[in-house]
């Protein structure tokens, strides 16, 4: 599962109000290259949760990211550089993501995240 | 990638070993898996640099068509953890990237329209009442681009009534119509079930308009 699939979901269990961002437990992280775009980063970029990302980027063990940016970064191939990095080719190929709010564990195996909920939780 | 091609890798990909009736576990064969992404792309550019997630997405089918026609991320979503294994070893062989994750498509929490386009072909309903209506519903919340779904040409006129109305989809439109094989794998299938007419749609969701994005 990429960085950018995590920016993206957030914990539905009834009751919670502010499920995002997940907690990453890491297991291991894996690397899988992918062609540089670019454009979809420069499109991605406003759609990101930028202090979710570079936090989950450091869990998984990448720390080249800037605490703080905005769209004047994307001038840079540098940073792109970074961005797309941790964007696409970091996976968590095996751990949990974890609710924010209420601890509950979704394990993450083979790089799928189990995010059933138990009947009590819908 | 030419159609054929497209067809032809699809064509190959591993289905339901053991299919589950509950969930309406058959696949979309590769003609018309084929044709449902091309025309996506082709016609509307919705696949290519975009991001896509392919709801009850089995084996992979319509994702892996999607991040051949260069879909820059993929998610596919399934409730059953037999099938995302072969979807995944699927993705594997092709060489592809497809984000899975194991989840009821109704209860996943999502963080806003962070999805461009979305493609189902999903459980027509004739085994848990409304099933396609609650995909259909999610989707149209997800995407904030278009859905592309597979839904029983029978069903066109409350399709269509529900997506405007009560869905939030600005404009719902049937592209075609197919004939669907559903092959005879459960025996309650009586001969007429085993090839439908279906309707290929594209909705585009309402809070796109305006946003310029
Ligand atoms: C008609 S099959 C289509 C499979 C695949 N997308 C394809 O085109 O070949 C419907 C799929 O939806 C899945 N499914 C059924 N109900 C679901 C639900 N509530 N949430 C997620 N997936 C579901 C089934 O497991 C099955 O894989």
């Amino acid at each position: 599962m990429r960085l950018l699939t995590h920016n993206m979901l957030s914990s539905n269990i009834k009751g919670v109000s502010n499920g995002f961002p997940l907690r990453i437990e890491v297991g291991k992280v894996v690397e899988k290259q992918v062609d540089f775009n670019a454009d979809f980063l420069r499109n991605m970029f406003p759609k990101i949760e930028w202090k979710a990302f570079v936090d989950a980027a450091k869990t998984v063990g990448y720390a080249e990211l800037p605490e703080e940016v905005d769209s004047s970064a994307l001038e840079s191939e540098e940073f792109l550089n970074k961005f797309h990095h941790a964007l696409l080719e970091l996976h968590l190929e095996e751990g949990a993501l974890v609710c924010p709010e209420t601890g509950r564990r979704f394990p993450v195996s083979k790089g799928i995240p189990n995010m059933l909920l138990h009947e009590d939780e819908v | 990638m030419k159609l054929k091609q497209l067809e032809g890798l699809l064509g190959d990909l591993q289905q339901f070993s053991d299919p589950k009736v509950e969930l309406e576990q058959y696949p979309t064969g590769p003609h018309i898996a084929s044709r449902m992404l091309f025309t996506a792309e082709n016609s509307f550019g919705d696949i290519s640099s975009k991001v896509v997630a392919d709801f009850g997405c089995g084996c992979g089918t319509l994702g892996a068509a999607a991040a051949l026609l260069g879909a820059e991320h993929v998610i596919g979503i399934d409730i059953d953890s037999q099938s995302l294994e072969i979807a995944s070893l699927n993705a594997e062989d092709l060489e592809l990237d497809i984000n899975l994750i194991q989840c009821d498509v109704k209860n996943l929490g999502w963080r806003g329209q962070t999805v461009d386009t979305v493609v189902m072909n999903p459980p027509f309903g004739t085994r848990k009442k409304g099933a396609d209506m609650e995909f259909l519903s999610v989707a149209l919340k997800i995407a904030s681009q278009a859905v592309y779904s597979l839904h029983k040409t029978s069903t066109r006129d409350h399709i269509k009534r529900a997506a405007l109305r009560d869905f939030n989809s600005s404009s719902a439109e049937v592209l075609c119509e197919l004939r669907f094989d559903v092959p005879q794998l459960y025996k309650f299938h009586k001969k007429k079930e085993v090839d439908i007419a279906v309707d290929l749609w594209r909705f585009v969701p309402k809070v796109n308009q305006g946003k310029g994005d």
